[in-house]
């Protein structure tokens, strides 16, 4: 950080563009202060030309004017990483939106400053670190409880090279900002060190041993999702698909229902109405890992489609760095970011006004290349103390027109580890979720147990029967029904069945919104037995008759508990519409 | 703080350039023609001394030695029940011959965001008596919703009928590049269904000037947002949102932006998102709903007006053939009332007979190809033909909970009970006969 602070007045306005001349040397993506009156407006140094600063501005420029002050501040865009974050519901630049009301107490105040976490409230600290240790940056200090997690002290993550503990704090409480330790580094210097501290959000926070291949799933209750195309921990996924396909449903269900410790929400660019869906819902809900409210596991990072466009785009990365400090602690984080597309757009509409050469759809040049940079961000790491660390990102994107062919989406297209696109006809037709089961994909495996060829086989036959459903469905709008044989009806009436009794999954149900791994697999393999056993049908009309009743049971069964009394009379129903087509019926029944 | 300045410098379509000090972006001002015209004007963009202004009437016939007297503020709205009943252009001044407005406190024009979190979840149903809306895409206070349409679609009626039947404490009406014949038939029809008395009317019609089509949105929702916080539940009414993109793209051109889509500014998307966001449940305090007509241009829902709308609102109602499409059309908050402020049955009711009605439209094709149609067709094509006559029809006029009545009955009339895909202790309470398992 250098120690001189440039300062700089105001030469020009573009929106929300500034035009700085400076007085002493500034930084690229250093941070300043507009002096707006008794405002301050924050913004961050996007272009330098000699003496002429560009600077986007975080905030609505109204009322800026030629001749009026700038102080830099010396430091990288950056966010503090301290106990205390969990559960708070942030803007784009960190500002807790609790702190950020104007008199009325209903709009955000322009050029409101507040502190990340409360700096009154008292930690209990607890030391397991001794003086004489040589440390190096992210090693474990001591820790504080905050709600389940073990939420560690850490050496300060911008540390170089080694230094020697020379100081540790006794067991007690502490706020944040007190000194727990004191490092010497080998330079000679004294560092102390507190339980907050800061990085900044553009850098990706790599202070762990080595990065691991991803292939351990990660669990996120929906069906076609850990059936079909499943995502692993530290991997990462995107959810294309156009307006109202069920990008943001997903997300929330990923949000309430996904195996992790802790999930940060980045509303980028989308509707404020759906944030408060979250934040009312999380708080209510019981997470079953740790017998806390969801809401403790949950941060939200909140720059909604009303708010700055400049702190849009900081928004996705503030949510991100959390999320890498979350992992040097050793946990497992997902970062769900809504929507990736409204981000590239933020950059787009500051490419444009730095007069840019724009690229395809006017994009700036290096689109590809921030949006490989965002998704390289995630990963599994081991930490230098052997445990591991993982951040799962999956991120929306809003095709411009619903068509994947635009560059946001090719560009997501060819980094991430899975795909789950939306296709508007499922969602027209109301089979959500919407996941294409042929057009999506999944790099990841999709094996849960390396032994467990009964489920292995009923994936397999999932994924040809839905290809081969889909080929006669094509077939019969061009031969009608009365075209194809009773053969090929029988697999495409599989292939419904699939989807409406497996692959559909009503978001709004309590129970069948999630559906735990070990029923998934129960599910499949029943419904793999049942449509294996080759059903003596007579004609056609049979087979309709014969799949709309299997069909329906299938999808009763999703709406019963485990062992309710609901579900063995299902299970009943369906052992005797087997018995009565086939005489293997008896025994797929009743396993 | 009023400094004048005279003589202009640059003129490029409607933005004019001056030199001056010490004014502030975003800045009003006016400008006044050396023959006494006189036209508001804003700050668009300041570099060193040059100040570019968007000028509201047009600058046709403004002349370079024209004087301009910067306000020192941003344009503002003085906003009281004073607005009740009258008729304003897009520049806030009367349309309707009345006096200007003394009463209120000045606001801002597109003002700061509600913070999120203060927002209230919405959750009470608008009930129009409009079967496809009612049943399949409940209206809730505090959505934004768009009705997308295309010329000759009766959209004018619909946004009229349900502002009517919406029972809002106000409604603000946004004309934006309007016939002078479609502002006129909104005004009669609130006039003669009793309702201008709580009306205030923002007219810019296809005559007036462009930037001011710009401002309508803004005037329309600062009203509305004054009168929430006070207490009133208001429903907006914009038409026509693609007249207000349009008019957005002129504007970029002509300040040399780099266009992203079909010439639109690459900030469309937050561009109409600052004004659908104004929708909001205000705790404590009134709410503002926004419906919308968003028109295609050759019907294209991909094109970026629309495309861009409903990826911002809570759903669309969809226009076509005369009728609100079953397809297509959404309402994304109908969760929050359906089965909560509706009936139980309602939810996989709807969602049933969406579905349904999907596979009927398939069979039609079938038909209309000359294939065989089965047994399941035949069932399918007469719910298909109920559904259009029951549902669709927009001539049709049913209360909530009796035209969910009706859509038992339809169904009963065309299917077997286990041919519907709803869960079974539903059926077993709702469905007109027997339920075997
Ligand atoms: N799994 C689901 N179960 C039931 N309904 C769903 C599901 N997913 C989506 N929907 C329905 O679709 C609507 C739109 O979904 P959602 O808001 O997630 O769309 P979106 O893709 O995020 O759209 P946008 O890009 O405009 O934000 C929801 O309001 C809901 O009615
Ligand atoms: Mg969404």
């Amino acid at each position: 950080m250098s120690d001189q602070r440039a300062s700089g007045t105001i030469v020009g306005v573009n929106g929300n563009l500034v035009a700085v001349r400076r007085h002493g040397p500034v930084r690229q993506g250093e941070v300043a202060e507009v002096e707006c009156g008794s405002e301050r407006l924050m913004a961050e140094v996007i272009r330098v030309d000699g003496e002429v600063a560009q600077l986007q501005v975080f905030e609505d420029t109204r009322r800026v004017a030629v001749g009026m002050k700038v102080a830099f501040r010396g430091e990288l865009l950056s966010v503090t990483l301290a106990p205390g974050m969990l559960g708070t519901i942030y803007d784009g630049l960190q500002r807790p939106l609790h702190r950020l009301d104007d008199r009325q107490g209903l709009f955000l105040r322009r050029g409101a400053q507040a502190p990340a976490v409360d700096l009154q409230r008292q930690w209990a600290f607890h030391p397991t670190a001794a003086p004489g240790a040589r440390v190096q940056a992210g090693e474990f200090l001591g820790w504080v409880q905050e709600h389940h997690i073990r939420h560690h002290v850490m050496v300060p993550l911008d540390l170089r090279g080694s230094a020697t503990l020379i100081h540790v704090a006794d067991a007690g409480d502490r706020r944040v900002d007190e000194v727990v330790a004191i490092l010497r580094t080998d330079d000679g210097h004294e560092r102390a060190v507190t339980m907050q501290q800061r990085w900044p959000v553009k850098r990706a926070i790599d202070r762990h041993e080595r990065r691991l291949h991803p292939r351990q799933r990660l669990v996120t209750g929906c069906r076609i999702i850990d059936t079909l195309f499943p995502i692993v921990r530290g991997g990462t996924a995107c959810v294309p698909g156009p307006f109202g396909a069920g990008k943001t449903v997903l997300q929330q269900l990923l949000a309430r229902y996904a195996a992790v410790d802790l999930v940060i929400v980045v509303a980028c660019g989308e509707r404020a109405g759906e944030v408060v869906e979250t934040i009312e819902e999380l708080p209510r809900l019981v997470d079953p890992r740790t017998g806390g409210s969801l809401m403790e596991r949950t941060i939200i990072v909140c720059n909604t489609s009303s708010m700055p466009v400049a702190a849009r785009e900081a928004s996705i990365y503030t949510g991100i760095t959390l999320a890498e400090y979350y992992r040097q602690l050793g946990l497992d984080v997902l970062v769900l970011a809504d929507s990736t597309s409204r981000w590239a757009q933020a950059m787009r509409e500051t490419s444009g006004r730095l007069e840019e050469i724009p690229g395809e759809e006017a994009f700036p040049a290096y689109l590809q290349t921030r949006i490989a940079g965002l998704y390289e961000r995630a990963g599994l790491v081991e930490l230098r103390d052997g445990s591991t660390g993982a951040v799962t990102l999956i991120g929306t994107v809003s095709p411009a027109g619903g068509n994947f062919e635009e560059p946001v989406t090719q560009a997501t297209l060819s980094v991430v580890g899975a795909f789950h696109g939306l296709s508007r006809a499922r969602s027209d037709e109301r089979r959500y979720p919407a996941i294409d089961p042929l057009e999506s994909w999944s790099l990841y495996p999709r094996r849960i147990d390396d032994d467990d060829p009964a489920w292995d086989a009923a994936v397999e036959f999932c994924r040809t029967t839905l290809r081969r459903a889909a080929e006669v469905d094509r077939m019969m709008t061009v031969v009608g029904e009365e075209g194809v044989p009773l053969g090929d009806l029988v697999v495409y009436l599989c292939g419904e069945l699939l989807d409406a009794a497996y692959l559909q999954q009503n978001a709004f149900d309590e129970l069948d919104a999630c559906t735990p791994m070990d029923r998934q697999k129960r599910d499949l393999v029943r419904i793999h037995r049942a449509l294996t056993m080759e059903p003596s049908l007579p004609d056609k009309v049979a087979a309709r008759r014969f799949f709309a009743s299997l069909t329906d049971a299938f999808y009763q069964r999703n709406y019963c508990a485990p062992g309710s009394p609901e579900l063995v009379e299902q299970d009943l129903r369906i052992d005797q519409l087997l018995a009565q087509v086939g005489p293997t019926a008896t025994r797929a029944g009743a396993a | 703080m009023m400094r004048t300045h005279r003589g202009i410098d640059t003129i490029n379509g409607d933005i004019a350039s001056v030199f001056a000090d010490g004014v502030g972006f975003g800045e009003l001002a006016v400008i006044r023609n050396p023959d006494g015209e006189e036209s508001l004007a804003q700050v668009v963009r300041l570099a060193g001394r040059r100040v570019a202004l968007q000028v509201f009437s047009g600058t046709r016939g403004l002349s370079v030695d024209a004087s301009v007297r910067f306000l020192g503020r941003p344009m503002q709205l003085r906003v009281s029940q004073q607005l009740l009943g009258r008729v304003f252009d897009g520049s806030g001044r009367p349309r309707d011959g009345k006096p200007s407005l003394d009463e209120g406190e000045p606001v801002e024009l597109a003002g700061p965001s509600v913070n999120p979190i203060r927002r209230r979840l919405p959750g009470r149903l608008v009930e129009t008596g409009i079967p496809m809306i009612d049943v399949f895409n409940p209206l809730v206070e505090s959505q934004k919703l768009p009705i997308f349409s295309e010329a000759g679609e009766p959209h004018a009626q619909l946004l009229a009928r349900i502002g009517l039947q919406a029972r809002a404490d106000v409604i603000v009406f946004g004309g934006i590049g309007l016939p002078f014949d479609e502002a006129m038939f909104f005004q009669q029809t609130f006039e003669e269904g009793g309702v201008m008395g709580r009306t205030v009317m923002f007219v810019n019609t296809a005559a007036d000037p462009v930037v001011e089509r710009l401002l309508v949105p803004d005037l329309a929702l600062a009203a509305a947002e004054q009168l929430a916080v006070a207490g009133q539940r208001v429903l907006v009414l914009l038409t026509d949102m693609t007249a207000f993109a349009d008019a957005l793209k002129e504007i970029a051109v002509s300040m040399e932006q780099i266009p992203s889509n079909l010439g639109f500014p690459g900030s469309l998307y937050s561009d109409l998102a600052a004004r659908y966001e104004k929708a909001v449940d205000l705790p404590g305090a009134g709410s503002i709903t926004i419906l919308g007509v968003t028109t295609m241009p050759g019907g294209d829902v991909t094109h970026p007006v629309p495309d861009n709308t409903g990826y911002i609102t809570e759903g669309q109602y969809y226009l076509t053939d005369g009728c609100i499409s079953p397809f297509g059309s959404l309402s994304r908050l109908g969760q929050l009332v359906v089965g909560k402020a509706t009936r139980d049955d309602h939810g996989p009711l709807m969602n049933a007979m969406i579905r349904l009605y999907a596979r009927a439209q398939e069979a039609h094709k079938k038909l209309a190809m000359g294939f065989m149609s089965t047994e399941t067709d035949a069932r399918h094509l007469r719910y298909g033909e109920l559904f259009r006559r029951h549902f669709m029809d927009l001539e049709v006029e049913l209360p909530l909970l009796q035209a969910l009545d009706l859509g038992w009955r339809t169904l009963a009339e065309c299917y077997e009970p286990q041919q519907v895909g709803i869960k079974r202790e539903v059926l077993q309470a709702r469905w007109p006969g027997e339920v075997t398992p």
